[in-house]
C-alpha cells in the first residue's frame, strides 16, 4: 500500500502496541528466542502406554492439589452416609447400632465409593467442553491414555473415600474379623471394581451433552444398583422379583465379597463373580468409550 | 503424493516441494447442515496460509478434520501426504493445534500445563521441565509460570496455548482464530509469534474472520463461505480482482467536504462516498486501470485539493480491503453484526499499513 500523507496523520493512528513505547514489563515477542525454543533437537519417541496413562494420572492429582474442594465427595459424603444409616437403621434392624455397624460398614463403603464413580463422567464431560480435550486427542499417543489417567486419579479418590469410612467405622466400633489383611483386601477389591465400573461413566461423559445430563443419568443407574442390594438389609425379606434383581446386581456381589474378606470368610464364588463382572465392564464399556472417543 | 520418510536429508529437500495440506472435495455434514461442502485446498509448506470467512463458514470444522479430530463425511484430506483417516498418527506426529477455545487446562499452572504436554510427547521429566521453562521464558510467561491458568489474561492464555502447540516443533501448526477476543496489543504479540514460528520453517494454517489479520500474515488466502471456497490467491490477487484501489481522504474542516467531493469526482473520475466520519471521504477508482495509473491519478487529485485551498490531514491510496473483496465475492459483508469488535478493527486496517 502506498501512502502519501501531506498533513501527517492526526486521525490515523497505528495500533497502540506499535507506536507506544511498550512498558518495561510488557512482553515483546522476540524472533530469536522463539526460534531458539523451536530448535530443541530431535523429537523424543512416543511415550509408552503406561507412561502416558501415568502422566494423565499425575494431571488428575495436580487438579486435586489445586482444587481440593473436589475431595468433598470422598470425605464429607461418606461420613454423612455412614453416620446416617448406622443411626437410622441400627436400632431397628439389628437391635443396636454397634451390631448393625458390623454388617453395614463394608456395604456402606461400597455404596459411597461406587456412588463417587459418577464424578468420572462429570470430569470427562467438563474437559470436553473446555477444549483441552482437543489437544489431547491431537497428540500421537496411546489413545486410551487420557481415560485411563482419569481412572488412575479416581482410584486415589476411591481409596481415600474407603479409608475415611474405615477410620470412622473403627471409631464407632467396627471390629472386622478378617484383620488388617482382610480389610485391605476388601478395600483393594472395591477400588479395583470401581476402576472397572468407571468405564460406564467415561462412556456417558463422552456421550451426553452436559454435566447435568451426566449427573441425572448417573443417579438413574446408581440408585437402583446401590439401594436394591444387600447393603442396608438382608435381601431375604424382599419380594421374590426384587431378589432376582439383587442376585444379578454386580454391586450386591461386590458387597458380599468385600464383607467376606473383611469378616475373614473368603467367598471364592463371589470373588469370581466380581472379577468376571469387572472384566466384562472394562471390555464392554472400555470399548464403547474408545469408540466414542475416537469418533467425537 | 508419496509417504514421506521422517528422517534424512533427502526427505527434507523433498519436503520443500511437497504440499503441507491437500484436500479434495472435503465434506462434513451435521444433520441437514453441510458445514463443509466440498472444500479443495492446496497449502504449500513454509508459509502462513489464511482461511478467511465469517462465523459459521466452516473454518473450524475444516481444521478439526485436518487435525484428525473429526472424521470427514466425504472427500479426501492429506497432511504431508498422509491420509487423515488412514494414517491419523502419522498426521498427529507432525501437526499441532491451537483451538479456538484455549486448549490448556485452566486448573493447572502454566508450567504444569507445559510439563504435562512435554511428558505426553515423550520427554523425560527433567527435559520436560527444561522445555517448559524455556518456552515460558520465550513467551513472556516466566512470572506467571506458577499461577493457575484460570487467572491468566486472554492474551497470556493464548500465548501459553501457542507455546503448548510448538512444544514438539510441529511441521504444521493449526491456529484456529488465534486472536479472536484479544486486545490490540495481545493481537500484535500473537502476530509476531506467528511470524517467528513461520520464519523457523513451520507451516501455519491460520483461520480468521479478520481481514487485516489474513492480509498481514498470510502468503495465500482461501476465502470460505457456507462451507465452500469462494476465492483463493495471494492477498494482492484477491484485492486486484475487485478494482484498482480506493483513495481515502481526511480533511481538517468538515465544511470543505462537499467541495472536496467535487474535486475528487472530477480528477479521479470516480464515485465518491461520504464516510460516516464528517471529515472523511472515499473515492473508489473503478476503471480497472493499473496500480501505476491509479497512483498517478491520486497524486493529481492531491495537488488539485491543495490548489482548491482544501486542508488535507490524511490522504492515502489503498488497495481495496479484503472486506470489499468479500462483499464483491459473496454479495454480503464478511463481518457479522454480532461481532462488536469489528468497528475498532476496521479502523486500524488501513491506518496500520
Amino acid at each position: 500500500m502506498s501512502t502519501a500523507s501531506p498533513g501527517q496523520a492526526t486521525g490515523t493512528s497505528e495500533s497502540p502496541a506499535r507506536t507506544d513505547q511498550p512498558a518495561v514489563r510488557d512482553y515483546v515477542p522476540s524472533a530469536e528466542t522463539i526460534a531458539a525454543v523451536l530448535s530443541p533437537g530431535a523429537r523424543p519417541a512416543r511415550p509408552s502406554a503406561l507412561s502416558a496413562s501415568v502422566t494423565f494420572g499425575w494431571r488428575a492429582m495436580l487438579k486435586i492439589k489445586h482444587v481440593p474442594e473436589q475431595l468433598f465427595d470422598v470425605t464429607a459424603f461418606p461420613i454423612m452416609m455412614t453416620l446416617m444409616f448406622t443411626y437410622l437403621f441400627g436400632g431397628a434392624l439389628a437391635g443396636s447400632t454397634r451390631e448393625y455397624l458390623q454388617f453395614l460398614l463394608p456395604g456402606i463403603m461400597v455404596m459411597s465409593v461406587v456412588m463417587t464413580t459418577m464424578y468420572t463422567g462429570v470430569t470427562v464431560n467438563n474437559d470436553i467442553e473446555k477444549g483441552v480435550f482437543d489437544r489431547f486427542r491431537s497428540l500421537p499417543m496411546w489413545r486410551p491414555a487420557p481415560m485411563v489417567g482419569y481412572l488412575l486419579g479416581d482410584m486415589f479418590r476411591y481409596t481415600m473415600g474407603a479409608t475415611v469410612i474405615l477410620v470412622l467405622g473403627l471409631v464407632l466400633g467396627f471390629r472386622p474379623e478378617g484383620g488388617v489383611g482382610g480389610v485391605l483386601a476388601g478395600m483393594a477389591l472395591l477400588v479395583a471394581f470401581s476402576f472397572a465400573f468407571s468405564w460406564v461413566w467415561t462412556m456417558f461423559g463422552l456421550m451426553l451433552r452436559s454435566e447435568k445430563s451426566v449427573m441425572g443419568t448417573s443417579m438413574l443407574v446408581l440408585f437402583p444398583l446401590t439401594f436394591l442390594s444387600n447393603i442396608l438389609v438382608d435381601p431375604e425379606t424382599m419380594p421374590g422379583w426384587l431378589q432376582v434383581f439383587v442376585d444379578v446386581n454386580p454391586v450386591a456381589h461386590l458387597v458380599a465379597a468385600v464383607r467376606g474378606l473383611m469378616a475373614g470368610e473368603v467367598d471364592t464364588g463371589e470373588l469370581v463373580w466380581v472379577t468376571a463382572s469387572g472384566g466384562v465392564l472394562i471390555v464392554v464399556f472400555g470399548t464403547l468409550t474408545m469408540r466414542l472417543y475416537n469418533r467425537k | 503424493m508419496e509417504t514421506t520418510e521422517e528422517k534424512g536429508a533427502a526427505a527434507m529437500s523433498e519436503r520443500t516441494a511437497e504440499l503441507a495440506i491437500e484436500t479434495s472435495q472435503l465434506v462434513k455434514t451435521f444433520g441437514d447442515n453441510r458445514a463443509v461442502d466440498g472444500i479443495d485446498l492446496a497449502v504449500p509448506t513454509g508459509a502462513v496460509y489464511g482461511v478467511l470467512g465469517p462465523n459459521g463458514a466452516g473454518k473450524t470444522t475444516t481444521v478439526r478434520m485436518l487435525a484428525t479430530l473429526l472424521r470427514p463425511d466425504g472427500g479426501q484430506a492429506r497432511v504431508f501426504g498422509h491420509d487423515v483417516l488412514r494414517e491419523p498418527n502419522a498426521v498427529r506426529s507432525r501437526v499441532s493445534l491451537t483451538g479456538q477455545y484455549a486448549s490448556v487446562d485452566e486448573d493447572l499452572t502454566g508450567a504444569e500445563n507445559l510439563v504435562l504436554l512435554a511428558r505426553l510427547l515423550g520427554h523425560r521429566k527433567p527435559a520436560a521441565r527444561d522445555r517448559a521453562a524455556a518456552l515460558l521464558a520465550a513467551f513472556g510467561l516466566e512470572e506467571a509460570a506458577d499461577r493457575q491458568v484460570k487467572n491468566y489474561s486472554g492474551g497470556m492464555r493464548r500465548r501459553l496455548d501457542i507455546a503448548a502447540s510448538i512444544l514438539n516443533t510441529p511441521d504444521l501448526l493449526f491456529l484456529d482464530e488465534p486472536t479472536t477476543g484479544l486486545d490490540p496489543r495481545s493481537r500484535s504479540q500473537v502476530w509476531d509469534i506467528v511470524r517467528a514460528v513461520v520464519a523457523h520453517g513451520t507451516t501455519v494454517l491460520l483461520t480468521t474472520q479478520y481481514m487485516e489479520e489474513a492480509d498481514r500474515l498470510a502468503g495465500r488466502i482461501a476465502v470460505i463461505d457456507h462451507g465452500k471456497v469462494i476465492a483463493e490467491g495471494t492477498p494482492g490477487e484477491l484485492k486486484s480482482s475487485v478494482g484498482a484501489g480506493a483513495v481515502h481522504v481526511r480533511l481538517r474542516e468538515a465544511w470543505q467536504r462537499e467541495q472536496a467531493r467535487q474535486v475528487l469526482a472530477r480528477t479521479l473520475d470516480a464515485q465518491v462516498q461520504l464516510d460516516a466520519d464528517p471529515v472523511a471521504l472515499t473515492a473508489r477508482i473503478m476503471d480497472g486501470g493499473t496500480r501505476d495509473r491509479a497512483a498517478a491519478q491520486a497524486s493529481r487529485a492531491l495537488a488539485e485539493l491543495d490548489e482548491a485551498g482544501i486542508t488535507v490531514d490524511d490522504f492515502s491510496l489503498g488497495q481495496p480491503s479484503l472486506d470489499e473483496v468479500f462483499l464483491a465475492l459473496t454479495g454480503h459483508p464478511a463481518e457479522q453484526a454480532d461481532d462488536s469488535e469489528q468497528d475498532g478493527e476496521r479502523e486500524s486496517v488501513e491506518a496500520a499499513k
